[in-house]
């Protein structure tokens, strides 16, 4: 008989149960009514089936396909997720602008390659703008000189990986500590983001950094925080101090020269700015200062 | 020095606690941080002080209400739970 191959996979677990003289009616059944997708069912229910000794499974899987009920409850089922997703999506939207968000993660190899090269060794990049294409940002794909989102993410969760193998190093780990270390490190960018925030407006700095830049900008930090633990713990406690120095001097010298081109107005333009000059300055000299402090900070417990 | 987020959220809830009660008549004005005081210059400028009794007002306007709500339910948390 021209059975297709699930067809062939199903006879041949079967034969060892239920009865085989009908199985070629029931399965022309399903294949005729059912679509493409409760094939799809049907295949991995009987390839897995299988291993398992699961003989019953058999009968009772065909007997819920041709089940017009069950098929009906389905497709309900499926638009009613459709639903919920477009639900979530719209009040989600509400908050936060995912396109917005998604500017953010538009990056490549190429780029990450380069600035985490840009962030350990900052002295030798020459141009710092932000390149514009017709008033919006370039991705980071295009420009390097972009915030992006990608590199702080990974970075913090590497961080948090690298405490707790630090930590179990030196045999003082327990699950409790990885989540207070990662809640921790969270609530510190929390409150550096709030503090920039409340900074900007109250100098009343017009400038167009958002929150999720700001938001990157206090997570480059956690590049130099992992070169400094594993420098920690490869070569000791000179090592760490070392690379705690490196780090903190190039960390300072990317912030101070990322965030003049955006709150230090380049052009002389006094009028558009509603802030004193001295005052932006300070707020980028306190974020560079602030940097290597919580480098310290979040570290020094780890490499003892 | 370890945060976890409730620590966090124990922070934001006394802040804006703080802020909020802070009363118009009887107190801000009387140090000379009333509403009519803030708003000196016209200019493109406002000025640090008027930055933050304008960032003051907002906040007891707009956060009065969740204020009242959520300080009820840590109320209720607290008592139940220690």
């Amino acid at each position: 008989m021209d059975l297709p191959h699930h067809g062939y996979r199903s006879t041949k677990q079967r034969s060892r149960g239920g009865p085989p003289s009908s199985d070629s009616v029931l399965f022309d059944d399903t294949s005729s009514t059912a679509p493409m997708n409760s094939q799809g069912y049907y295949t991995p229910g009987y390839s897995m089936g299988g291993p398992s000794a699961d003989m019953q499974g058999g009968p009772g899987g065909n007997n819920l396909f041709t089940d017009p009920m069950a098929n009906a409850a389905m497709m309900y089922g499926s638009s009613l997720a459709n639903q919920g997703k477009d639900m979530v999506n719209k009040e989600i939207s509400r908050f936060m602008s995912v396109n917005k968000l998604k500017y953010f993660f538009a990056v490549d190899t190429k780029y990450v390659m380069k600035k985490l090269m840009i962030l350990m060794f900052p002295y030798t990049h020459q141009d710092w703008e932000v390149r514009y294409h017709r008033d919006s940002p370039l991705t980071p794909r295009q420009d390097v000189n972009a915030p992006d989102l990608y590199i702080p993410t990974m970075a913090f969760i590497t961080y948090i990986l690298l405490a707790g193998m630090a930590l179990g190093i030196q045999k003082r780990f327990s699950p409790e500590v990885l989540g207070l270390c990662a809640s921790t490190a969270l609530v510190w960018i929390i409150i550096e983001v709030l503090v920039m925030l409340l900074s900007l407006y109250l100098l009343t700095v017009h400038s167009d950094l958002s929150t999720f830049d700001l938001v990157a900008y206090s997570g480059y930090k956690y590049v130099g925080m992992i070169f400094t633990v594993l420098c920690g713990l490869l070569f000791g406690s000179d090592g760490y101090y070392v690379a705690l120095a490196w780090s903190s001097c190039a960390l300072m010298f990317f912030i101070v020269r990322s965030l003049k081109m955006k709150i230090i107005p380049s052009t002389d333009s006094m009028g558009t700015g509603g802030a004193k000059p001295q005052f932006r300055l300070y707020i980028t000299v306190a974020t560079a200062v602030f940097q290597p402090i919580i480098i310290y900070w979040l570290t020094s417990h780890l490499v003892r | 020095m370890a945060f976890t987020l409730y620590t966090l959220i124990q922070t934001a809830i006394l802040c804006t606690n703080a802020i909020a009660v802070l009363h118009e008549e009887r107190f801000l004005s009387k140090i000379g941080w009333g509403v009519d005081q803030g708003v000196g210059g016209f200019g493109d400028d406002p000025g640090v002080k008027a930055q933050v009794l304008n960032l003051i007002r907002s906040v007891r306007t707009v956060m009065r209400v969740p204020l009242i709500i959520v300080n009820s339910v840590s109320i209720v948390l607290l008592l139940l739970f220690g």
